[in-house]
């Protein structure tokens, strides 16, 4: 049986010089939920990125097996379900619909499919009433959670968060925990909400300076004081 | 947009032609239940780019009417300019009226859905869409840097030694701050613009615009735009006919 997500050796570097990875390795099984963790700058959005081919290193990965190239560049972008850290990125259609409907409208599905789609992923995050809705009229919860929905009507196989708690209330925290919590994918969620990590994602990866520096059980290494210390991070 | 055309293609001095276009706009701005007054107020925001036009009236030659210096140069007003003039302002003033009305009484999505369906490229919809989409929110960054130079512009208590300066900072400083803050915006809005390509990216965006089918305009809805651009139609040959 294939990995959900293989990455060997990567290494990246951006344009201006900085080596932003220097050599990750690292393999999620099917529905393995994964937090990635470490200091401002350590490389975590640089490696969502790599997963759906936006930003392209050496290394090789590969996701649902298939290794990433420009002929299977498509195939994993609607496997991944990228989402962002500020969702007025995400959401940049004038309604709801028609962000959620983008990625199948770009699958190639047909109208009434799209349709079917967007209802569904729509009442799976609890927005269904928002679809003809402005984005911009919405609030930093709901448009967190119509952010996934934009994903989930791809039916991606998995879920890529960046940030997904930042600047949320505990309220609205507290409710994108127990969505995230439901969805059955395979998930990396690039976080600094250790709190979340240790409720939500059994596996945690640390990364610090372009390098894994711990990958284990959460449990053990959220209770490591000096190791999180030393990565910038604290425990919860 | 027929409305305009017609504005504009009016032959010169038809003015009861206007007359008549005026009270089209009119009836829509008091059928649609947005009031004259809202109209008016808003469409004389717009008059300050009808004196663009301005020079016409000293430029259009004609019968002299008034002449008067400036400067070393003679000034002279003809009749055919001053009529030009008050043509091309009412035609921009008629013009703005009605693009108003349209404005405030359908959704912009609407308004995307129709030029869809009247096949302008779908590209430059998307960049309206895209523009209507993100206006608010570049709108609501330059106002959070706008309160955050607003949080920061104290006025320090000092001795009275002191108070002669003026505080604010002097003009060209201030002038810095504010390009400092355009620019900063500028930055922005680019950084914006890429990570929204990339999110387009990760959903499938291959560089070509895609939407579901138009929907096909209601029957009744194409009596009506008959009908409106045939009474667009006769006025304006009535007014080629008599005036032209």
């Amino acid at each position: 049986m294939h990995h959900s997500i293989e990455v060997t050796e990567l290494t990246f570097s951006y344009p201006d010089g900085h080596r932003a990875l220097r050599g990750v390795s690292f393999s999620i099984a099917p529905g393995e939920k994964v937090a990635l963790v470490g200091p401002n700058g350590a490389g975590k959005s640089t490696l969502l990125l790599h997963l759906n081919g936006i930003l392209r290193g050496q290394g090789s990965i590969a996701v649902c097996g298939q290794p990433l190239s420009e002929a299977t560049l498509g195939a994993i972008r609607s496997a991944v379900g990228m989402v962002f850290q500020d969702p007025d990125d995400q959401l940049f259609s004038l309604t709801v619909f028609d962000d959620v409907a983008f990625g199948p409208i770009y699958q190639g599905l047909p109208e009434a499919e799209v349709r079917v789609r967007v209802e569904q992923a729509l009442t799976e995050v609890g927005m269904a009433d928002r679809a003809a809705r402005v984005s911009h009229h919405l609030s930093g919860g709901e448009k967190k959670r119509i952010a996934i929905a934009t994903v989930l009507s791809m039916e991606p196989e998995i879920l890529a968060l960046d940030e997904p708690t930042s600047g949320l209330d505990p309220r609205a925290r507290r409710d994108l925990i127990r969505l995230l919590g439901g969805l059955p994918m395979t998930m990396l969620v690039s976080t600094h909400d250790l709190r979340m990590v240790r409720e939500l994602l059994p596996r945690t990866i640390i990364l610090d300076g372009g390098l894994v520096v711990a990958d284990g059980p959460t449990a053990e290494l959220l209770n490591a004081p000096d190791l999180l210390q030393a990565h910038g991070l604290e425990m919860p | 947009m027929a409305f305009i055309l017609t504005v504009s293609l009016t032959p010169l001095g038809a003015w009861p032609v206007y007359v008549l276009l005026w009270s089209i706009v009119l009836s829509a701005e008091i059928l649609s239940g947005l009031g004259v007054g809202y109209v008016l107020r808003r469409a004389s925001l717009a008059l300050p780019f009808a004196l663009a036009a301005l020079p016409l009236v000293f430029t259009t030659p004609g019968t002299p009417w008034l002449q008067f210096p400036l400067g070393s140069w003679q000034l002279t007003l003809t009749l055919d300019g001053l009529l030009r003039f008050a043509n091309v302002a009412v035609k921009s003033w008629l013009s703005v009226q009605a693009a108003i009305v349209l404005a405030s009484t359908t959704e912009f999505r609407d308004l995307l859905l129709a030029m869809r369906a009247v096949r302008i490229p779908r590209l430059l919809v998307a960049m309206f869409g895209l523009m209507w989409r993100y206006l608010f929110v570049l709108v609501d960054e330059a106002l959070r840097l706008m309160r955050a130079r607003a949080a920061r512009s104290g006025i320090a208590r000092r001795p009275p030694e002191a108070a002669r300066s003026r505080p604010g900072g002097s003009l060209a400083w201030r002038g810095k701050v504010a390009g400092g803050m355009a620019g900063n915006l500028f930055l922005r809005a680019v950084d914006r613009s890429d990570r929204i390509y990339v999110a387009m990216l990760s959903r499938g965006y291959d560089g070509e615009v895609r939407s579901f089918a138009s929907r096909p305009v209601p029957p009744g809805a194409r009596v009506t735009l008959a009908i409106g651009l045939a009474l667009l139609g006769l006025l304006w040959l009535g007014g080629l006919l008599v005036w032209g």
